[in-house]
């Protein structure tokens, strides 16, 4: 296997004991000797004059995949309710599904929850691999992993989707290693490649300074983990006619590894950005928790939510669960109304999924206007109160 | 107790810059960093060995200038450093990388935890920890944001979930991943530092024969994935500059909002 020398044509000269960075190659009686240093670099094959160096090392070839069909999507759900990110991929799935023109499927895994799947059928499911038994009742990496490397190893899907919260995190780097698969990390764009059919897995990398285009090449299904809050929810028109596959899940209670002896779900405040159709949102401009007191008037007369940047919420004007950005929500609002907002990239990277984006700032080179359909030049102390009133007048004379 | 730690040099990606012109990072004079999140891995390795005593290891992949970032941890208090590099590790995808990490902490062989950030800010992937721990077939813990108990045997900790924590248990060895709320990171301490350069420092440096991998199983070889193509975040707006006095810019906005159905 490897690199090995002829004998009779080596000349023992030593020029690959010298070229190889390794120490992999030796001399011994004259003749050159491949040692367990040798890692198969192929340095030597070029060194020696003589030809003595063989090589049974192929190129790697990437395999065929044409057999391969079927796109699926985690269908993540805590304690019997389904996470919204669940409906999110069922969206991005039946538009890739549909372009592949091949099966949308939905996995999930759970105990007592064969009432979920006729949702999944509702957001555009086609199928549901549905594998049920206690010790998938609560989420734990090692079952999870283990069903559902056994559901991709007896179905052999094209392309398999995760959402990217802390259960998707988990699990889907460990199923990537568990079966040898390639894993691209909270992707914010998915397309199929018109080329070749394959996906193409686009995600932000130094935070959120670039985005790279990835494509799985040797592995199937291709798989991705996907941020929440980008992909669109659709529910299909008609009815569901969405099938159910059963899966029979063989856990023994060692199959847990780790045991889960509490869980503390942490009351919401009741803010769920995700959900908000209008966020007004602040930041350093906005220069007091005072003077956050205009964002919420505003965001009262249009039915919003106020979020901020990071620097807002580190300062305490407003609570964590209110950031926007790349450590805080990725929010999808009908309109973003940001306010002294200088819109650095990792603010951004939140907001951009935003259909519409009013910008209102002092300095007039502020990057948020380049990412805004309509820009305000201005104080926000000024311009938010006055499009409060003028916003209360409107409502006032339609009568609403 | 043994502990190894894996931890990534990084740029300082607050500072990094996008050229303009040809929409590639400038990474000149850029900052090289400890990853953050492995910061509170070292920390967490160093007070766990102050209580239980024991060996700290911390496990690097990368170019032969990350031998800084290992130094830096020794002043923090870990015991020894090794450092994976050859030009051959270069360009892996997280799959080739959490392959090299394994094969060299299956060398080190003597361990009961292993400890790692929950993610890097150059590449926010948040793999490389669970993957390690499938290649050696440890129980996993990610987003421990506290560890409430630790003995020879077993760990309970928190980990932190999008809506509360849960607390869990597991046998040791196990693998956990942090995140910055568990701690507050210590400073390297001068005399630690100064032994940490000098040229009898405890620091390893092993090479992919070190590891007994072939090059076609690691690096960009090795890599299941492809990066085809890098550019800058772009995003299509109106881009319209409302102008005029307050009044009259309002005037203006509650227009284009009435004309977009949005009002």
């Amino acid at each position: 296997m490897g690199i090995s020398i002829d004998r009779e044509l080596c000349n023992g000269c030593g020029r690959c004991v010298k070229i190889c960075p390794y120490g992999g190659v030796t001399l011994e009686d004259g003749k050159a000797v491949v040692n367990e240093r040798c890692t198969a670099c192929a340095a030597c094959i070029d060194a020696c004059k003589v030809e003595a160096v063989r090589s049974d090392i192929k190129e790697k070839e990437i395999p065929d995949f044409s057999d391969r069909k079927g796109v699926w999507v985690f269908a993540e759900q805590k304690d019997g309710a389904m996470s919204r990110v669940t409906f999110e991929l069922l969206g991005l799935g039946q538009t890739l599904a549909g372009q592949l023109d091949q099966e949308l499927s939905a996995v999930l895994l759970g105990n007592k929850v064969e009432h979920l799947t006729e949702q999944l059928g509702e957001y555009g499911a086609q199928n549901v691999y549905l594998a049920q038994h206690k010790l998938l009742d609560h989420y734990q990496t090692n079952p999870y992993a283990k069903v559902l490397s056994e559901l991709i190893r007896e179905h052999k899907p094209n392309i398999f989707l995760i959402g990217a919260t802390a259960i998707g995190r988990d699990l889907a780097p460990r199923v990537s290693m568990r079966l040898d698969l390639g894993l691209t990390a909270d992707c914010t764009e998915l397309t199929i490649d018109p080329d070749d059919g394959s996906l193409l897995q686009t995600r932000p990398a130094f935070g959120g300074n670039v985005m790279a285009t990835i494509k799985t090449l040797y592995s199937r299904p291709q798989m991705a983990t996907v941020r929440p809050g980008v992909m669109e929810a659709r529910r299909i028109d008609g009815p569901s006619k969405c099938r159910v596959t059963g899966k029979d899940a063989h856990l023994l209670d060692k199959d847990t590894l780790t045991k889960v002896l509490e869980v503390v779900r942490e009351k919401k405040s009741g803010v769920d950005l995700c959900d908000a159709k209008v966020i007004v949102a602040g930041g350093r401009g906005v220069g007091s928790q005072q003077g956050m007191e205009c964002l919420f008037s505003l965001a009262d007369v249009v039915g919003g939510e106020v979020a901020g940047t990071r620097m807002v919420i580190e300062e305490g004007w407003l609570p964590v669960e209110r950031q926007v950005g790349q450590t805080g929500r990725t929010v999808r609002p009908e309109l973003y109304i940001a306010c002294g907002i200088s819109g650095a990239i990792q603010h951004r990277a939140g907001m951009l999924n935003s259909r519409y984006v009013i910008a209102i700032n002092r300095d007039e080179r502020a990057p948020i206007f380049e990412v805004a359909d309509w820009g305000i030049v201005g104080d926000l102390h000024e311009v938010v109160p006055t499009l409060t009133t003028a916003m209360k007048g409107r409502k006032a004379r339609q009568g609403i | 107790m043994n502990i190894i730690v894996l931890m990534k040099q990084v740029p300082n990606t607050t500072e990094i810059k996008i050229d303009p012109k040809t929409g590639t990072l400038i990474r000149e004079g850029v900052e090289s960093i400890i990853n953050p999140d492995d910061r509170h891995a070292i920390e967490l390795a160093v007070s766990l060995k102050g209580d239980y005593g024991g060996k700290c290891t911390v496990l690097s992949m990368g170019p032969p200038q990350a031998i800084d970032a290992i130094s830096e941890t020794l002043g923090m208090g870990i015991d020894q450093g090794i450092l994976l590099t050859d030009a051959n590790f270069a360009g892996a995808d997280t799959w080739a990388t959490a392959y090299t990490l394994g094969k060299a902490i299956k060398k080190v062989r003597k361990y009961d935890l292993i400890i790692c950030g929950r993610q890097a800010i150059d590449g926010d992937t948040a793999q490389i920890g669970p993957q390690v721990a499938e290649f050696l077939g440890l129980p996993q813990l990610t987003y421990v944001g506290q560890v409430e108990h630790i003995d020879g045997k077993r760990i309970v900790v928190q980990r932190a979930l999008e809506d509360g924590y849960e607390r869990t248990e597991s046998p040791l060895p196990a693998l956990i991943t942090v995140i910055g709320e568990i701690n507050k990171p210590r400073y390297p301490r001068v005399d630690f530092l100064i032994d940490a350069c000098k040229e009898k420092a405890n620091i390893k440096i092993w090479n992919a024969a070190d590891l007994g991998v072939t090059v076609q199983e690691i690096g960009l070889s090795g890599s299941l994935t492809r990066v085809i193509k890098t550019f800058s975040p772009k995003i299509k707006r109106e881009g319209e500059m409302l102008r005029g006095s307050t009044d009259e810019v309002v005037n203006l906005l509650l227009e284009r909002l009435h004309r977009t159905h949005l009002i």
